[in-house]
Formats: C-alpha cells, sequence, structure tokens
C-alpha cells in the first residue's frame, strides 16, 4: 500500500463532503473550473461548477487541462487533516511556505475563491481526516 | 438600566502628521500610564477591545488604540487626491509620535501588533527614550514573503474576500469561532488597497535587519511575544531578531497565531497580563 492510498481514500470522499456543507456549496456559487488538488503522489482532476465537484478522477487523464494545481506531500496532508494540526501544518499556504505543498499555474480562480479551497480541503478534518 | 455598555469611550483627535491635518479616531479607557495600541495591517483599532474592556488592566492603564489614516474610523486626509496609499516607516513612526504629541502623553507604553510589532522596533532604534516600554507582538526585523501583494488589490478579485482568506491561516485552531469571524471581519472591510499599502511598508520599506543591535533595552524595556501559529511573523523570526538585542524578553505564545489581543483574548491575557505587570512594577519602584 502506498503511502498515498490513505490520503487519495480521503481525496475521493471530498464531493460527499461537500455536498453535505449547504453553505460552502454556496459560496462557491460563482466558481467554474477545472484544476488538480491531490498528494504529490497522486492528484485528481477535479471539476468544479457552481461551487459543486461535478467531476473528480485520478490524474493523469492524457491532454486533460487543468487552470491550476495544488497538491502537498501525503505527510503534509496526514498533518493538515487532524483534528487539531500542529503549528505550521494547518494552512494550505502554511504548506506551501515551508515547502511541503506547490501550487502552480494560473492561480486566479483558487485567489478568488481562496477561503473556499481552504474550507473544501479542510473539510476531511472534521469528517475523520486520514489515518 | 440594565444594559451592559463597554467602558471605552471614542473621540476624534486632529493631528498634524508631516504637516497635514489628520482627523485621527481612537477609543481609551482607563486610567495611570498610558498604553498606546497599534492594530495590524489592513485592520483597525477593533482589535483591542478585549484589552479596553479589561477592568484589570484598565485601573493602571490608560489603554489607548487609534485607527491609522485610512483605516477603520480614520478617514484618509482631506488632501488625498486618490493615489495610490503607501504607508513608510518614516510615515509610520511620525503618525505614532504626532499622535501621542497631540495627547500629550508623558512617555507611553506602545504595544504593536505585526506591522505595529515592526514598527515598535523602529520606535526603540530611534526614539527610545521617548517611551516608558515597548511590547511588539508578531514582531521580527524581517519575515520571508509568503504570498504576492499584488492579488490584495485588483478589480477583478473582491479585496475583502481575498485579504481575509489570505489571513484567516494565520489565526489559530485553537481561537473561538466567534473571535475569528471577528478578526476576519475587519479585513473583509478594509478600504481597497490599504492592506496592501501598509504591506508596503512591512514588506518593502520596513527591513530592519542589521539595525536591530542598536536597541538600548536599559533606556526603554522591550517585550516581544509570538504565537506558535503564526506562520507569517514565526517564532522563530522572533527569537533570531530578539537574539540580537541585548535584554529583549521573548515569549512564544501557545494557541495563538497573527491576532492574539482579537482571535483569542482569554488566551493573549494569560501572556499579556504578566507583562503589564512588570511594567507597573517597575513605575512604582
Amino acid at each position: 500500500m502506498k503511502k498515498s492510498d490513505a490520503i487519495s481514500a480521503v481525496f475521493e470522499q471530498l464531493p460527499t463532503l461537500l455536498e453535505r456543507d449547504v453553505a460552502l456549496v454556496q459560496r462557491g456559487g460563482f466558481l467554474d473550473v477545472d484544476c488538480l488538488l491531490g498528494s504529490t503522489e497522486q492528484s485528481y482532476h477535479v471539476a468544479i461548477r457552481a461551487g459543486r465537484i461535478t467531476d473528480m478522477v485520478p490524474a493523469p487523464v492524457l491532454m486533460r487541462s487543468s487552470i491550476f494545481s495544488y497538491r502537498a506531500t501525503p505527510e503534509a496532508w496526514t498533518a493538515f487533516w487532524q483534528p487539531m494540526p500542529k503549528a505550521g501544518w494547518h494552512d494550505l499556504l502554511s504548506l506551501t511556505k515551508r515547502g511541503e505543498a506547490t501550487l502552480e499555474g494560473d492561480i486566479k480562480p483558487f485567489m478568488t475563491h481562496l477561503q473556499f479551497f481552504k474550507d473544501l480541503l479542510a473539510l476531511p478534518r472534521n469528517a475523520g481526516g486520514a489515518a | 438600566m440594565t444594559a451592559y455598555i463597554e467602558p471605552m469611550v471614542g473621540r476624534y483627535v486632529h493631528v498634524d502628521i508631516g504637516g497635514t491635518m489628520h482627523r485621527i479616531y481612537f477609543e481609551e479607557a482607563g486610567q495611570g500610564i498610558p498604553l498606546v495600541c497599534l492594530h495590524t495591517a489592513g485592520s483597525d483599532n477593533r482589535q483591542w477591545r478585549y484589552l479596553l474592556a479589561d477592568e484589570e488592566f484598565t485601573k493602571h492603564y490608560r489603554i489607548i488604540a487609534f485607527d491609522l489614516p485610512w483605516h477603520g474610523k480614520s478617514n484618509p486626509p482631506a488632501n488625498w487626491d486618490g493615489s495610490e496609499y503607501q504607508l513608510t516607516t518614516k510615515r509610520y513612526t511620525e503618525t505614532i509620535r504626532a499622535f501621542c504629541k497631540a495627547l500629550d502623553l508623558d512617555k507611553p507604553v506602545v504595544m504593536g501588533c505585526s506591522i505595529g510589532g515592526r514598527i515598535v522596533l523602529n520606535l526603540a532604534i530611534d526614539h527610545a527614550s521617548e517611551f516608558r516600554a515597548l511590547i511588539g507582538l508578531e514582531a521580527a526585523d524581517f519575515q520571508a514573503p509568503w504570498y504576492d501583494t499584488a492579488w490584495l488589490n485588483r478589480a477583478d478579485i473582491h479585496g475583502g474576500e481575498v485579504c481575509a482568506a489570505l489571513v484567516s491561516g494565520l489565526v489559530a485552531p485553537q481561537s473561538p469561532a466567534e473571535a475569528r469571524m471577528e478578526t476576519l471581519w475587519a479585513y473583509k472591510q478594509g478600504g481597497p488597497g490599504v492592506f496592501k499599502g501598509d504591506l508596503y511598508f512591512y514588506r518593502v520599506d520596513g527591513d530592519l535587519r542589521g539595525r536591530t543591535g542598536a536597541i538600548d533595552t536599559t533606556t526603554c524595556p522591550l517585550y516581544l511575544l509570538t504565537g506558535e501559529y503564526d506562520f507569517s511573523c514565526s517564532p522563530e523570526d522572533t527569537v533570531r531578531t530578539a537574539s540580537g538585542i541585548a535584554g529583549a524578553e521573548v515569549t512564544v505564545m501557545e494557541a495563538l497565531g497573527h491576532f492574539p489581543m482579537s482571535e483569542n483574548p482569554a488566551q493573549f491575557r494569560r501572556y499579556i497580563a504578566p507583562v503589564l505587570e512588570t511594567i507597573k512594577q517597575k513605575q512604582s519602584s
């Protein structure tokens, strides 16, 4: 079992977790984007339309385009999803600052909807996170 | 009347800053040693409301928190022509000294957070004899940038949303949800380009590396306190800064981030109470 398997299992819960969070879906109401999210070992092509994840498939899909990517190490996701994460492991941008995550591409949609992405990717924290 | 009315009172003082009159809003409570509080970049004096309402502190301190020009209820100066706002080290220092002079404060204590913490270091370098003590929260001579400030003010991205979202990660996860939301609300309310303009001081003009060694803490005691969850001005940044200043006292505050006084007032109180007590004791000895 790869280190990333547990992380991937959590990522695959994201669409369901998001659907349960009506307020978050509402805040993303103006967001339409195709992006790459995941770990440095396994990322996902994520299609978001009007704040909902409408498609999510493991990357790579040949010639599938994405606007931006946010990828963190499996260790970083495990730390990030702890119910009370340790200092420096508690925010998407603390992970990029410490070099445990990369944010690449045209990040305008990410910045425009920054709190949406922070809250989306933190949903597993309150749902048990990664083992 | 049974309603709870908070003890602080807000007023406006007209202050000459660099030859231009400014109408500055401030709130105050208490009596005794003047304690001037400086808010973080892109926010306003509401961050200090818990301290201003703390009767244990206001028994011995006249606590005063003002809004920088362009912030909170302090408008831009009347002659502002709409050009880009940029805070500089010189202007920030002038503003604090002019405000203290306008209120005729006798050797105040100044406590600042973030940009306020950075400018406290500059006050310690250049004007230590004017102050009774200086307290820097989330203060360092320099810290590594972690985002491009160009995102903070552009017509195609909501400034309030992006400013608040950027700094949201600087609030410790232990902080109460209510205080977290209130702290971020001020960022959502800032004027366009104001947070970015403050960061001109922080990122470009206010690099104090190589200068803080000149601080004489025998002239003016210096206290530096930084929250463990602050990854903008990290505890390492503060400890590094303090290591080059003889006599500077450093505290790393657990379960706090970049906005200790507003994000978790009860937790912050545990750390600031002993500092204020020490300053008070020195005053009476």
